[in-house]
């Protein structure tokens, strides 16, 4: 649905994006996420027709951004980031205006806002300035008017960034429910929200991609030795003479002992340690409660991923 | 084109979403009318006519047209309204025409309530209805050359004072030098060429009740030339 290929992006000296390409297929929710000034805002940004790359080029349903804008325009829904909006505008007569901007006529256009109203939990403020409502208020109603033609690509930009914990848990669901039958991309820089809603990510630094895949593959696929948490009936003296003498382990550590059980953390350099491990405590007999390979949280991937690459020049 | 009466019926009522449309309105027919009775003596003086008021009226415009231009791009750039609007199906001549006539409107619709003086005056006298036509058509010729300045102006800053202050000084710039005691102070091969491009001099001959389709078409592609560079700031905007 979006194809991305080679965009660069410069503002003045600073490169924005530095050959950045990608793509989205439909019905895929794709999480853009890195540090401030990655360079997220700028790919969505020119994705959304605002400005146009300064080398590369980005097809939406097989039109090009540049030659098609205003038709690419009418396909895609754009929320910027923080939902710049007219503050002296009502909300009706906002979502009128852009329904009509994009080419809707009465009676859907009427249909539609009202739709919108209630798919954005907006109906106790349809008749309010926009300016008067609030952080969250604002945000869902930027998201109506991303939604009001029925748009087959959603560009939203940060679209939780100043909600409450009940109304991101809301918004991310809404997000969801649209992401079936269209292509959504959304940045964020908060992780649990990729885990939540994307069903690929993207991790972006200083303008170039350092990694792509599913939330899970990410977490799999991140650098560095494996560790495995190791559980078993008995004491510290018994078990860890045995472990040190095997060579599974380059680096072991107590976790816990209670109730006469022992956890380790085990640090391998191994293909596959917990099948070592495992033979191991069946040739000591020992009673195994608990074999669990560390699986990173995105967070920790993040951070290895954006701090490292941020050290080489 | 409808693109274009959707972003102008937009602009022309946020106008009256906020009071500024009323307070623009109010001061500026009071300020016409006390200079108007006051300064010029208007009853004392005893002529039915208008000339006065038509002379008046481009110097009031100097201050209340960049007003009314100010905010129209100056806003949106700083709101970042602007990001969404530009990244809306529409093209770019289509918001900047469209926010010129949103502009423009609000422009004949002020200028339409000072319908008073012409009725007071025709009811006291026989004034020229020539005089009365020509000068109406000369304020708002002028009046819409100074708004596509003013537009302009505004779609180069994010800041509305700094938009005035520029748009008032260019339009200031540009009556003055068509005015006579400007031009008998420049040297002499100087005076056809800054008649030919002053908003002044050609709003002289339309007041007088000549509407000459010269000064007609050097407003318009005044109008027209602005607009396109409203155009192309716009698009240059989305360069950066």
């Amino acid at each position: 649905m979006i194809e991305v290929r080679n965009l660069t992006k410069r503002f003045g000296a600073t490169v924005a994006l530095q050959d950045v390409s990608f793509d989205v297929a439909r019905g895929e929710v794709l999480g853009l996420l890195g540090p401030n000034g990655a360079g997220k805002t700028t790919a969505m940004r020119i994705i959304a027709c605002y400005f146009p790359p300064n080398a590369g080029s980005v097809r939406v349903g097989g039109l090009d951004t540049q030659k098609d804008s205003v038709a690419v325009r009418q396909r895609i829904g754009y929320l910027p980031e923080s939902a710049p909006l007219y503050h002296d505008m009502g909300v009706m007569d906002y979502l009128g205006f852009v329904g009509r901007i994009r080419g809707l006529r009465e009676p859907e256009l009427g249909r539609s806002a009202r739709e919108m109203v209630g798919v954005c939990g907006l109906q106790r403020m349809a008749h309010r300035t926009i300016g008067t409502l609030s952080k969250g208020y604002r945000q869902r109603v930027g998201l109506a008017q991303t939604l009001i033609h029925d748009p087959e690509v959603l560009i939203l930009d940060e679209p939780t960034s100043g909600l409450d914990p009940n109304q991101i848990v809301e918004i991310r669901d809404l997000i969801k429910q649209i992401g079936r039958e269209k292509t959504v991309v959304l940045s964020t820089h908060i992780l649990p929200e990729v885990e939540a809603t994307c069903s690929r990510v993207l991790i972006i630094n200083e303008g170039t991609i350092v990694a792509s895949g599913t939330p899970a593959e990410l977490a799999s696929q991140s650098p560095g030795e494996a560790r495995v948490f190791l559980t078993v009936k008995g004491t510290p003296e018994g078990v860890e003479p045995v472990l040190r003498r095997s060579g599974i382990a380059t680096d072991i550590r107590l976790v816990d002992t209670d109730d006469g059980r022992v956890r380790y953390a085990i640090g391998s350099a191994e293909e596959e340690p917990e099948e070592k491990l495992f033979h191991l405590a069946v040739q000591n007999g020992w009673t195994l409660t608990e074999l669990q390979r560390e699986s990173l949280s995105l967070e920790e991937v993040f951070t290895r991923l954006t701090t490292r690459e941020s050290v080489t020049p | 084109m409808s693109n274009v009466f959707t972003i102008a019926g937009k602009e022309f009522r946020s106008y009256f979403n906020s009071t500024i449309a009323y307070i623009f309105m109010v001061v500026f027919l009071v300020l016409t009318s006390l200079l108007f009775f006051e300064l010029q003596k208007f009853f004392v003086i005893g002529q039915a006519t208008l000339r006065d008021f038509f002379g008046l009226v481009p110097i009031i415009f100097l201050f209340f047209v960049p007003a009314i231009s100010m905010r129209m791009w100056a806003e949106e750039r700083k709101l970042g309204t602007l990001e969404m609007l530009m990244t809306l199906p529409v093209r770019d001549w289509e918001v900047v025409v469209g926010k010129f006539l949103a502009s423009f409107f609000f422009l004949l619709l002020t200028l339409a309530l000072t319908f008073l003086l012409p009725v007071m005056v025709t009811a006291l006298g026989h004034p020229d209805p020539g005089a009365i036509i020509g000068g109406y058509l000369g304020l708002i010729l002028l009046g819409g050359t100074y708004l596509a300045i003013g537009l302009w102006v505004s779609s180069l800053t994010e800041n509305q004072i700094v938009a005035f202050i520029i748009a008032a000084v260019a339009c200031l710039i540009l009556f003055i030098i068509g005015v006579d005691i400007f031009l008998t102070a420049v040297p002499r091969w100087l005076v056809p060429f800054l008649k030919g491009i002053a908003l002044g001099s050609h709003f002289n001959s339309i007041e007088r009740g000549v509407i000459d389709l010269r000064d007609v078409i050097y407003y318009f592609s005044i109008i027209g030339f602005f607009l396109f560079l409203n155009v192309r700031s716009v698009e240059a905007r989305r360069g950066a």
